[in-house]
């Protein structure tokens, strides 16, 4: 059976950096419940990442994505000065040297990935939904979050992209190729959108309008979780549906904010957090010592 | 006077006759797309169970999510009466009435004289409602059916981390291949739903005697982990599917 929810795992790093000319060379690790990254920062340079999916074992899961990020860098873990584990298996990141929370990670990610005049980041990762405010330099101010229900998360758009046997990514793009926007199916639970779903399917509705549908419903679910907090601008998305534009833009629709553009991957802001975390604690151990 | 209640139910309607105040026919059958076909089929069979045609009945009442689209129904009642009148002529002293049905579940308590006093309702979400069970019997590889006799064979009460139908799948995957034997598996999915239908059921401050109607009282786990969750035990109907239709049926009579 084809696996559509399976979205492409990546690694990259940055030929141009010479690590070993390089001071602090620190990492993050970011291992979630869906998806774990593994992010390397030299001297304040984002220089390697790897983004993957999380096995059933936490630390296993956390040791791939390292070796990933690592391979053909010629850096070894030994090299690594300070390694900072967060997400919801920080505590099972063996070779970490400090666990931090996700919400402080992905906030100092932010920060980093779209700039100082980040104050409200939307953080869409695969089980929960996060809106982090934040000041100047990446200090969370205030959160809310939803990790029980599977509506607005990554996990909801892999169940709609298995049931319409599309691959994950082109979701969003095709949800926008309807003649009208379509009103929004159950926007509280992921098993009744489903059902409403298939409903429409046998009612005739082409799968881009059961895609627009939904898209449109997880929109404005986040849309409430955003409101709990409220949206300060500059306001930023990370996670893996920040890839999403259908959801992205139907967002931006609703709350009539735009959303900043990034060069970086956006699923791994939590673990690049950590990594710049962990570069600040490297340089205190270096001065102490 | 003959009369009948249909229940549109989100999954399943059921039909029931019933003549001076006793139940003579009663049908079920899958919803699907074409309610409105599927409820006139069920009457068909209901008649033909209790040996009557079309021109006997002289009222008849729709209830459940989709009651406006009941055929030959002159009025609608809601689930919540149908439920009460259902299980009040029933059982004369239930209080408080706890109805899981497919995609809803609801705690009801009730006057003697079957009055509503007070409800809580679960629509929003697959966690306490049949949807979930219904999830989980295909993460386990079992039959819907036999989740229950599985679960009160469990002598392990784990808990389960997920309250989100979805997210649990994954934890039943996980909690499998940690070798966790499956019985214990289905008490927790069971423990899980009744924990989310005790909270409704404190909500309305649940008193004895609690019936138990919906197509979830047939199932034995859940039954089973109801108990325990509420300290007391539960009344169930024989047919506790159609007690909806039945207390629709009741209704009609009155007029």
């Amino acid at each position: 059976m084809a696996e559509y929810w399976r979205w492409t795992e990546q690694r990259w790093h940055d030929e141009e950096i010479d690590w070993r000319g390089g001071t602090l060379v620190t990492a993050g690790v970011d291992v979630g419940s869906v998806s774990s990254q593994a992010v390397v920062v030299v001297d304040g340079k984002l220089y390697a990442f790897a983004s993957m999916r999380t096995g059933s074992n936490s630390p296993e899961s956390a040791q791939k994505a390292m070796d990933w990020a690592l391979e053909g860098t010629g850096m070894r873990l030994e090299d690594i000065g300070f390694v900072v584990g967060t997400g919801y298996g920080r505590v099972n990141v063996p070779f970490s040297n400090k666990a931090i929370t996700e919400i402080a990670c992905h906030a100092r990610g932010a920060n980093f990935m779209y700039g100082p005049s980040v104050r409200t980041v939307l953080d869409m990762g695969g089980q929960d939904c996060k809106v982090i405010r934040c000041d100047e330099r990446g200090k969370v101010t205030a959160f809310a979050m939803n990790d029980k229900c599977a509506a607005g998360t990554g996990r909801g758009m892999e169940v709609f992209a298995d049931l319409l046997a599309l691959p994950i990514e082109d979701v969003g793009k095709l949800s926008f190729e309807v003649e009208e926007e379509p009103p929004p199916v159950s926007c509280t639970c992921v098993v009744f959108a489903k059902s409403e779903a298939t409903a429409l399917l046998r009612e005739g509705w082409p799968k881009s309008k059961v895609l627009a549908a939904y898209c449109s419903a997880m929109a404005h679910r986040v849309a409430t979780l955003l409101e709990q907090v409220g949206v300060e601008q500059d306001f930023a998305i990370t996670g893996g549906i920040a890839k999403n534009i259908g959801v992205v833009r139907r967002l931006e629709g609703e709350i009539e904010v735009k959303a900043l553009p990034t060069k970086y991957d956006t699923q791994i802001a939590g673990a690049l957090g950590g990594a710049l975390f962990a570069q600040n604690l490297l340089r205190k151990k270096l001065s102490t010592n | 006077m003959i009369t009948a209640g249909i229940d549109m139910g989100a999954k399943t309607i059921k039909v029931v006759i019933v003549d001076d105040g006793n139940m003579v026919g009663k049908a079920m059958t899958i919803a699907g797309f074409e309610a409105t076909e599927s409820a006139e089929r069920a009457y068909t069979t209901a008649l033909g169970e209790a040996g009557l045609a079309e021109g006997d009945v002289e009222r008849i009442a729709s209830t459940g999510a989709g009651r406006r689209y009941a055929p030959h129904a002159k009025h609608d009642v809601s689930e919540v009466k149908c439920a009460v009148k259902g299980a009040i002529d029933l059982y004369p002293n239930a209080r408080t009435v706890i109805d899981v049905g497919a995609e809803e579940g609801r705690a009801i308590r009730c006057t003697e004289d079957g009055n509503v006093m007070d409800f809580a309702l679960n629509e929003k979400c697959a966690a306490g409602a049949g949807a979930f069970t219904e999830a989980m019997s295909r993460a386990l590889e079992v039959k819907v059916e036999e989740l229950g006799p599985m679960s009160v064979k469990s002598t392990n009460a784990i808990p389960m981390n997920a309250q989100c139908a979805v997210f649990a799948e994954s934890e039943v995957v996980s909690l499998l291949h940690a070798k966790t034997p499956k019985e214990d598996i289905a008490r927790a999915v069971h423990d899980a739903i009744a924990s989310r239908i005790v909270s409704l059921a404190r909500k309305v401050g649940f008193e004895p005697d609690v019936v138990l109607i919906g197509g979830l009282a047939r199932n034995v786990g859940f039954v089973d982990s109801l108990q325990r969750a509420l300290g007391c035990d539960v009344l169930i109907p024989s047919d506790p599917e159609y007690i909806g239709a039945y207390g629709a049926a009741l209704a009609a009579r009155a007029g």
